[in-house]
């Protein structure tokens, strides 16, 4: 059981970890701002969600497992939040670069 | 174990190469922006060192407050009514030599130093139980060497009094001029109406959770200061009028607190700022909520600036 669990957070958290990497990767080399985001908010949802499902089966009490899922859904909601800001100052100031 | 080592090289580097990068950075946006990342990183190191209550407080205030008030320095500066003095290449480069030399100075304290630090740790740990509190740090912070955090206190109005000193005559008293960077619309609205339940809850969990764990009055109020800041920069809330009786009260309450039961202390117990045994705790936690409240309303107050305009009536 012990062990079943450990595969699934090697998984899980090797999969997030590789979401981040596409994602730093897009953020370098893609073209424009809106795509830069594109890219990031890949890292936020799935590379944090898949780290967070991953370290579940490892937390001890049911409040720790709970804080991470919270904190996971507050970096969810601040990056939606920032990257809309962020593309409404880019239309806005018409360049997009 | 050699896993870790590595991982510790590499934020290292990390640190040190961000760090160039904010000094060697063209404009003071992008330094800031540096500077904020470079706070993060720097609290992820604490971390990595066990020190969980420096890392949050370089969190909250390295990464977040400092970064604010500077984006409003940028702003300022940027503003054409600002007049920008040339700075002469003599006085550029006195500047740099004097700063190479804190840089050279401080390398050398380090290289230097002795090989089994000296350390009142275990001294503080021996007396950790008399103080009621679990957490190390706050028994330091509050029993051992209160006289700094309460001087420390009184610093942070005094900067409060050096921003409000720049307002101009007609202006005093009045609302400070916030400065906003994201246009208030409808997605900075939703969540200014979002985060503030949770913002308030975790800034109040943080502040007394300081007893026994990592967290505190820093780092609580400066939670609690970040969420009144976005509902102000949503224009949920008005920016308040400086001569506001509740908003002075907020902002002495707890140095006053903190100051009055460090005189009872006098009476009470043997000394200043000193607890008699056994109601020791509540006491702290008692300084410790109004300093939290102060430290919130005068952390956002700071980024709010110096007073613009006078209350419409």
């Amino acid at each position: 059981m012990r062990l079943a669990l450990d595969i699934i957070t090697v998984v899980l958290v090797s999969a997030g970890g590789f979401f981040f990497m596409a994602g730093t990767i897009g953020l370098l080399r893609f073209p424009d701002t809106l795509t830069r985001l594109h890219a990031l908010t890949k890292v936020d949802n799935l590379g944090l969600g898949l780290i967070v499902f991953g370290l579940l089966p490892q937390v001890e009490s049911r409040l720790g497992a709970l804080k991470l899922i919270v904190i996971w859904l507050l970096v969810q909601m601040s990056g939606a939040i920032v990257s809309q800001l962020i593309a409404q100052a880019v239309r806005r100031s018409g360049r997009q670069t | 174990m050699t896993l870790v080592f590595a991982c510790e090289v590499v934020l290292a580097g990390l640190l040190v190469a961000i760090a160039t990068w904010t000094i060697v950075a063209r404009t003071a946006f992008a330094a800031i922006v540096l500077f904020m990342v470079y706070g993060l990183l720097l609290a992820i190191v604490w971390v990595a060192l066990s020190a969980v209550d420096v890392a949050l407080t370089e969190a909250a205030i390295g990464g977040g407050v400092t970064s604010m008030l500077l984006m409003g320095a940028a702003t300022r500066l940027r503003a054409p009514t600002t007049p920008v003095a040339d700075v002469g290449l003599p006085l550029r480069i006195a500047a740099g030599l004097l700063c190479a030399l804190v840089t050279v100075v401080l390398g050398a304290v380090v290289f230097f130093l002795p090989d089994v630090a000296p350390t009142l740790a275990p001294v503080a740990k021996d007396n950790l139980a008399a103080s009621g509190l679990g957490n190390p740090v706050a028994a330091v912070l509050f029993v051992f060497r209160a006289l700094d955090t309460l001087l420390e206190k009184v610093v942070l109005l005094l900067a409060l009094v050096g921003v409000w000193s720049l307002a101009s005559d007609e202006a005093w008293g009045g609302v400070p001029g916030l400065p906003v960077y994201a246009r208030p619309g409808r997605i900075l609205v939703f969540l200014a109406q979002i985060l503030p339940p949770i913002g308030i809850i975790v800034g109040i969990y943080m502040f007394w959770a300081g007893a026994s764990q990592p967290g505190g009055a820093f780092q609580g109020g400066t939670i609690l200061a970040a969420v009144w800041l976005l509902t102000m920069m949503a224009r949920l809330q008005d920016v308040p009028a400086i001569n506001a009786r509740w908003l002075r009260l907020l902002l002495v309450v707890g140095p006053t607190a903190f100051l009055a039961i460090g005189l009872a202390g006098f009476f009470i117990a043997d000394s200043f700022l000193a607890y008699p045994p056994g109601i020791a705790k509540p006491l702290i936690i008692v300084v410790e909520a109004t300093l939290t409240l102060s430290i919130g309303v005068t952390l956002a107050l700071l980024v709010a600036g110096p007073p613009e305009r006078l209350p419409q009536r």
